[in-house]
């Protein structure tokens, strides 16, 4: 059985803000840091490769910046077996649709697999949306949400989806994806023998020129619908205030102020 | 092609121009020039803030035609047994505004095992067209149907945008389809504003909401956007004026590969970490029984009761609802704390909550110091009062 779990590198802090005087963004120099999410779906492939016996393999594959080949070796240490980068300055300003298709093409050039994991979301672009795509791109079924896994069978995997009222079990035949929810599994941490022992493992680095389609203008900004017309700082508001009148008159005005913010739907 | 091209001559100090990307893309390559690498997200803050050295070079080809969208369409999602999900009226009230600024017409799509319902609701809110994909197949979500659906509809009906509610099946059925038409899906908005182009400004927050970014899709059409469930308001029921199309898919695009094995409904008591609402019981509640107002409150406002250490120790709660250091952290939508001293412990467990209403005759009190909200009384005479007119408004809806 060949696992995929998709991994990203992340700012170490989402803690970022926008500086009013030169309107850039102002990091505190905490490091990159592979996505907290990923973790959950790491640990989730790992679990399933051991599940489903002696030839599982799981592949990690993460696009980036050459940098991000230190999120690479930390998945190695949690016992990752095979990596594949995509870096490549045409993939640079990639959006949702962009980032899903490149992930895509990356999976079309080394799998195929029968089953991709991705996290829930990324602590940075927070749009929970990448795996939905990509599953469009590869024409596979998905399913989101996954908050447990139930049984891993030779040709399918049986998982319960949480929503809000309600989990539903269901059975999704290979190839299929899913995305895990935090908590699926506590992840493992990295391993020091595992350390030693990955040190040395190639990593597959993927550039433009690598995959099927290696139209500079399919990718990255140039591929992507989307545009970031500006950023800017939320608005601060910390609301401080006392509503005054008679014990009757304050409740008259809490309920309309509870109203006005849609808690009495 | 488009790209941000470094005016080298123009660049004067090196470091400074480095320094100007956040995500450390611009780098010096072996001829010692300076390049942008592939950790650039095009923030095209180096642009702004580059002072001529950075420019974006746009020669990407002309984007559709999109007089030949139109319209501001809304996802309606029911649920297995045709309730209508509340976000959907919400998304045809912003639909209205929108499309009233461009002259368009709304629509909404509705899939599922049972419609009539949503559609009644869909007419009465102002829809101007409801297309109705109902199947038994579509009874429980499965991302197949539901995607070809949505296809349908948009090879149909060509709208401008299309608005799905930002629910589990709507943040999967939405970039699903946004992929089929290779086009650009924005998550999560929480502003919508429609320019007279047709584009759609779409402001969402990122970074967990420490930057917003204002994002258009100024090529493609549809243009998708998710929108979470009470972030915009439904609007008032009128006479309905609307039509309905009744569509059908074709047996093959009613398949799906998913089983699904069993529903499972869940309790609909949830524990404290979970609620959106929370009414707490403090020391200023005198008599166990009077909890029951509280509860009544908290139900009212679809939440539970929590309670502070020293109820807990007086055995009038569960120790599973006390909040506080020695017990649950939690983070709702709202807390309205009733006779709440605010103790360091009690609030370490509860400051994340995003609006804190505080009821406490002490007007030295120190919740009052975290509260968003503060209401100096008695909790006796506000409480009561309170639950009479969130009940008379919510009669009234």
């Amino acid at each position: 059985m060949k696992i995929l779990v998709c991994i990203k590198q992340v700012p170490g802090t989402t803690q970022v803000e926008i500086d009013e005087t030169t309107g850039t963004l102002k990091r505190d120099g905490v490091p990159a840091k592979m996505n907290p999410f990923d973790l959950y779906a790491l640990e989730t492939a790992l679990r399933i490769r051991e599940a489903a016996g002696s030839d599982a393999e799981v592949t990690a594959l993460t696009m980036g910046p050459p940098q991000c080949e230190r999120i690479m070796r930390e998945a190695f240490m949690m016992g990752v077996d095979r990596g594949v980068i995509l870096s490549d300055r045409a993939f640079g300003g990639a959006d949702v649709l962009m980032t899903s298709f490149t992930l895509a093409q990356g999976v079309k050039k080394t799998g195929p697999y029968d089953l991709i994991v991705c996290g829930k979301q990324t602590t940075d672009g927070d749009t929970a949306q990448v795996g939905a795509e990509m599953a469009e791109w590869l024409g596979i079924p998905h399913v989101v949400n996954v908050k447990s896994v139930d049984a891993v069978a030779s040709e399918s995997i049986s998982v319960t989806v949480d929503l809000p009222d309600c989990t539903l079990a269901e059975r999704i035949p290979y190839p299929c994806l899913m995305t895990v929810e935090k908590g699926i599994f506590e992840p493992r941490l990295p391993s020091y023998r595992l350390m030693k022992a990955t040190a040395d493992r190639e990593i597959v680095w993927l550039g433009l020129k690598d995959l099927d389609d290696a139209d500079p203008k399919h990718y990255g900004l140039n591929g992507s619908p989307t545009q970031v017309k500006r950023i800017f700082p939320p608005e601060a508001h910390v609301e401080h205030v006392l509503i005054e009148g008679d014990d009757s008159a304050k409740a008259v005005q809490l309920a309309d102020l509870l109203d006005d913010r849609k808690f009495l739907q | 092609m488009s790209c941000i091209k470094i005016h080298q001559s123009k660049v004067d100090d090196r470091e400074a121009a480095k320094a100007l990307c956040p995500f450390g893309a611009i780098a010096e390559n072996a001829a010692g020039e300076l390049e942008i690498g592939a950790g650039c997200r095009m923030c095209r803050l180096c642009i702004r803030k580059g002072g001529g050295a950075f420019e974006f070079v746009d020669d990407s080809a002309p984007g559709v035609d999109k007089s030949a969208w139109r319209g501001v369409a809304v996802v309606a999602e029911v649920a297995p047994d045709g309730a209508l999900h509340p976000v959907g009226l919400e998304l045809l009230g912003k639909a209205r505004e929108l499309a009233a600024k461009i002259d368009h017409p709304v629509q909404a799509v509705v899939i599922g095992a049972k419609t009539g319902d949503a559609v009644e609701k869909l007419l009465a809110c102002g829809a101007d067209e409801v297309y109705v994909y109902e199947d038994p197949a579509f009874e429980n979500f499965r991302i197949e149907p539901y995607a070809n659906a949505l296809e349908d509809f948009i090879n149909v009906v060509r709208p401008s945008s299309v608005l799905v509610g930002g629910t589990v099946n709507g943040r999967s059925l939405a970039p699903r389809v946004a992929a089929r038409f290779r086009t650009g899906l924005t998550a999560d908005c929480t502003v919508l504003d429609m320019s007279a182009s047709t584009d759609l400004d779409q402001i969402r927050p990122a970074y967990g909401g420490n930057i917003m970014a204002h994002i258009n899709t100024p090529r493609h059409r549809p243009q998708f956007a998710t929108v979470r469930y009470k972030i915009f308001s439904a609007p008032p029921k009128g006479e309905p004026h609307g039509r309905v199309v009744r569509r059908t898919l074709a047996p093959d695009r009613l398949l799906s590969k998913i089983e699904i094995i069993a529903r499972t409904p869940k309790s609909s008591e949830k524990g404290i970490e979970e609620a959106d609402v929370l009414v707490v019981c403090g020391r200023g509640v005198k008599r166990p029984e009077d909890i029951a107002m509280l509860k009544e409150l908290a139900g009212l406002l679809g939440g539970e009761v929590a309670s502070t250490r020293a109820v807990v120790e007086a055995g009038w709660l569960d120790a599973k609802r006390q909040i506080g250091l020695s017990g649950r952290t939690v983070k709702p939508k709202l807390i309205i704390t009733c006779g709440v001293s605010g103790a360091i412990q009690f609030v370490a467990g509860m400051s994340g909550s995003e609006t804190i209403v505080a009821i406490n005759s002490d007007p030295k009190a120190s919740i009052f110091k975290v509260a968003h909200i503060g209401l100096v009384g008695d909790l006796y005479a506000i409480v009561p009062e309170l639950i009479a007119r969130v009940k008379a408004k919510k009669e009234a809806k």
